[in-house]
């Protein structure tokens, strides 16, 4: 008898195996096997292929196409979808990839890490065409910006629906975190479904902010004011993560979420495509918020430096940039290229924000691996209510 | 090849039975051991995030350091302990539910016609073929406020507004039962398809009503298939970390999740190492017990 079980067990792992291997073939970069054909080109020393590694829905495909064209460099394009899982690639080393977009919270500490290579200026023709606020911002990330280019930027606000939002009190602060943070309003829509982002280090900055604190701060005391905090209205959340809010939102399922500036329009133009009655918008509480910088990089042991500088430096012109912006509805860094987005992209004030909402923007700076795990143990708390 | 097999001391019996050792040994034991490692390490911000256990200090000394600090860790916050219990307690749930809707699946399947069962057991497997993680987003379609499930309650009348089921105990375990209800039914059909029905007449022979017969032949011969499914659900389900984080509370508090915490947010393998290695243990050790009492009883049943 037993032996018919193991015999029922050894189909199973059969089956588990097949699976495996279908989602592994799709998933890892296509490297060595892409690279091959082109490895007869004669005139760089590099073969003609750069492996890059972006953010889903991030790049307009139609520039990777002219890309290609113009340089005869294959693109092999291959997307993940959080920071935590390109950084895990990154720190265990030899990725295969030649270009990477991590954002610049998190590369600050993998710049400490050895993970990237400095960036060849003269390689870099376009370098005139960025933003000189930007730089200076996200060299406070990356000093002396010599280990990457901004490819977008955007910030952490509130998605809401504006009808079910009205209908329960037509007063309601949304250009406040007081909508979130202040238990007596996120009680009043706790069933109508209030969602936050699953990033302790952004949403604790946001309440000390919201405190009047500094929202980089590395106190305890301060840790433990931004808890209290957020335990008042963790019986108010009904999701904790940071990308299901897209879809909820759009679909009506959430009526507020703490989220990423482009996701929240993601979620806005679809709501509008579905055509159910629900309006999305996206405001960016006057408090102030994160401002984040996602950033072009190059591994320490990319194979091919050469064409990942091409390939970032191609981005760099400004209307490769612009028509990026139009095509995912994100701000860039490159100034040059402002003039060349189209009107609805460039005045709408949740991708481009004014000036006096600019100036309240800080970053999200990197803590120390001590104080990250205090801050991911309250995070833990908070979630589980604590 | 032969003389060599043999030059090697290997029979053709050893060397049928090395190949899955080897397969354990490269996709088992040294993934394990590199875990294992790990979990002395300290973290540091270097690539890989973590210190060398051995180093050459020159002068010919290699100096080996083990930090037991990683363990320690685990048992001053009572986090991992909470949540090593709570993992036991959803994923015990989950196959309990799993056995109660399994063993009837499975019993029908086997008692059905010989031809009709192939199909029955293709339709079983049938989910693989479409990816795990598809399915259970489907889940959320169904079980959503305006999904399928509230919208049908809704229109036959029994509710008036809609339940919320999405992101509840509920929406997980339902994630759950449905996700392994295959591994139930696959270890108890293989087992119940075997029995001699002639047990059951003789059974009826002598008195036994059928809920009887069942009761007292039927089950127990059953047992090791009982057992094998529960093991085939309950181990996946321990360390289960999609479906929480996609249909539920985000409060459920699962080791999975922890291990994601320590190791992707807190970026600290060493301890997420400890947590795999503890993780392990606590479900090797049973299962070694259970193993070794269906050999046991196995080897009474055998001639």
């Amino acid at each position: 008898m037993s032996i018919n079980i193991r015999a029922g067990l050894l189909s199973l792992v059969v089956v588990t195996a097949l699976v495996g291997c279908g989602k592994k073939e799709a998933a890892p970069p296509a490297a060595e096997t892409a690279a091959t054909p082109a490895a007869a080109a004669p005139v760089s020393t590099e073969e003609k292929v750069v492996n890059v590694y972006n953010w889903s829905d991030y790049i307009d495909p139609a520039m990777l196409e002219a890309f290609t064209k113009e340089t005869g460099i294959k693109v092999n394009y291959d997307v993940f979808d959080s920071n935590e899982v390109l950084e895990t690639k990154l720190l265990a080393g030899n990725t295969g990839y030649d270009v990477v977009v991590p954002s610049a919270s998190f590369m600050e500490r993998q710049i400490k890490a050895g993970v990237f290579r400095k960036l060849d200026r003269s390689k870099l023709t376009n370098w005139g065409n960025l933003d000189p606020e930007v730089l200076q911002r996200v060299a406070l990330h990356d000093p002396g910006n010599e280990h990457a280019v901004n490819h977008m930027w955007g910030t952490d606000g509130i998605g809401y629906n504006e009808g079910k939002i009205k209908a329960i009190d037509p007063n309601a602060p949304v250009d406040s975190w007081q909508i979130v943070l202040d238990p007596k309003w996120a009680a009043k829509f706790k069933d109508c479904g209030i969602s936050v982002l699953d990033a302790p280090s952004e949403m604790v900055g946001i309440a000390l902010a919201y405190l009047g604190k500094d929202p980089n701060s590395q106190n305890e005391a301060d840790l433990k004011a931004a808890e209290d905090l957020l335990l008042k209205i963790r019986p108010y959340i009904r999701m904790i993560h940071s990308s299901n809010y897209i879809d909820a939102l759009a679909n009506g399922e959430l009526c507020l979420a703490v989220g990423w500036s482009g996701d929240v329009l993601q979620a806005r133009d679809r709501a509008a495509e579905a055509g159910q009655g629900n309006v999305i918008k996206y405001s960016v509480p006057k408090e102030g918020t994160i401002i984040w910088f996602d950033m072009y990089a190059i591994p320490a042991d990319a194979k091919r430096p050469d064409n990942a500088h091409a390939f970032i430096n191609f981005m760099m012109r400004p209307e490769v940039a612009a028509k990026n912006s139009d095509f995912i509805n994100y701000a860039n860094g490159n100034i040059a290229s402002f003039p060349l987005i189209s009107e609805t992209v460039r005045n709408d004030p949740g991708i481009y924000p004014p000036a006096e909402v600019k100036a309240k923007l800080f970053p999200d700076l990197a803590e120390t691996p001590e104080f990250t795990r205090l801050l991911n143990r309250t995070w833990t708390r908070f979630t589980t209510g604590e | 090849m032969k003389p060599l097999l043999k030059r090697l001391g290997l029979q053709g019996r050893t060397a049928v039975t090395a190949v899955p050792y080897l397969w354990l040994l490269l996709f088992f034991l040294i993934p394990f051991v590199i875990v294992l490692k790990i979990s002395f390490s300290t973290s540091q911000i270097a690539m890989p995030p973590y210190e060398p256990l051995l180093q050459w200090t020159g002068d010919k000394v290699m100096q080996i350091k083990l930090n037991l600090g990683n363990f320690a860790f685990l048992v001053e916050d009572d986090l991992y302990w909470k949540a090593y219990l709570n993992s036991i307690w959803v994923a015990s749930v989950s196959t309990f539910f799993c056995l109660l809707l399994g063993y009837p699946i499975a019993y029908a399947i086997a008692r059905s016609n010989p031809s009709a069962r192939n199909i029955l057991m293709l339709l079983i497997v049938l989910p693989f073929w479409t990816s795990f993680l598809l399915r259970v987003y489907a889940w959320i379609g169904i079980l959503k406020n305006n999904g399928l499930l509230n919208n049908f309650l809704l229109w036959i009348g029994a509710i008036e507004q809609p339940i919320q089921m999405l992101q509840t105990d509920f929406a997980v375990y339902v994630g759950i039962v449905y996700s392994y209800l295959p591994f139930m039914i696959l270890p108890l059909y293989a087992n119940l398809v075997k029995m001699d029905l002639t047990l059951l007449e003789a059974a009826a022979d002598l008195g036994c009503k059928p809920w009887q017969g069942f009761l007292k032949v039927t089950l127990p011969l059953s047992l090791p298939g009982i057992r094998a499914g529960c093991l085939l659900v309950f181990i996946p389900a321990v360390g289960e970390f999609v479906i929480p984080s996609l249909l539920g509370d985000p409060g459920m508090l699962m080791i999975g999740k922890v291990l994601w915490t320590e190791f992707f947010n807190n970026r600290d393998w060493p301890v997420a190492s400890a947590v795999a290695i503890v993780l392990l243990l606590f479900l090797v050790v049973p299962m070694m017990y259970f193993q070794r009492a269906q050999d046991a009883e196995a080897g009474g049943v055998h001639r």
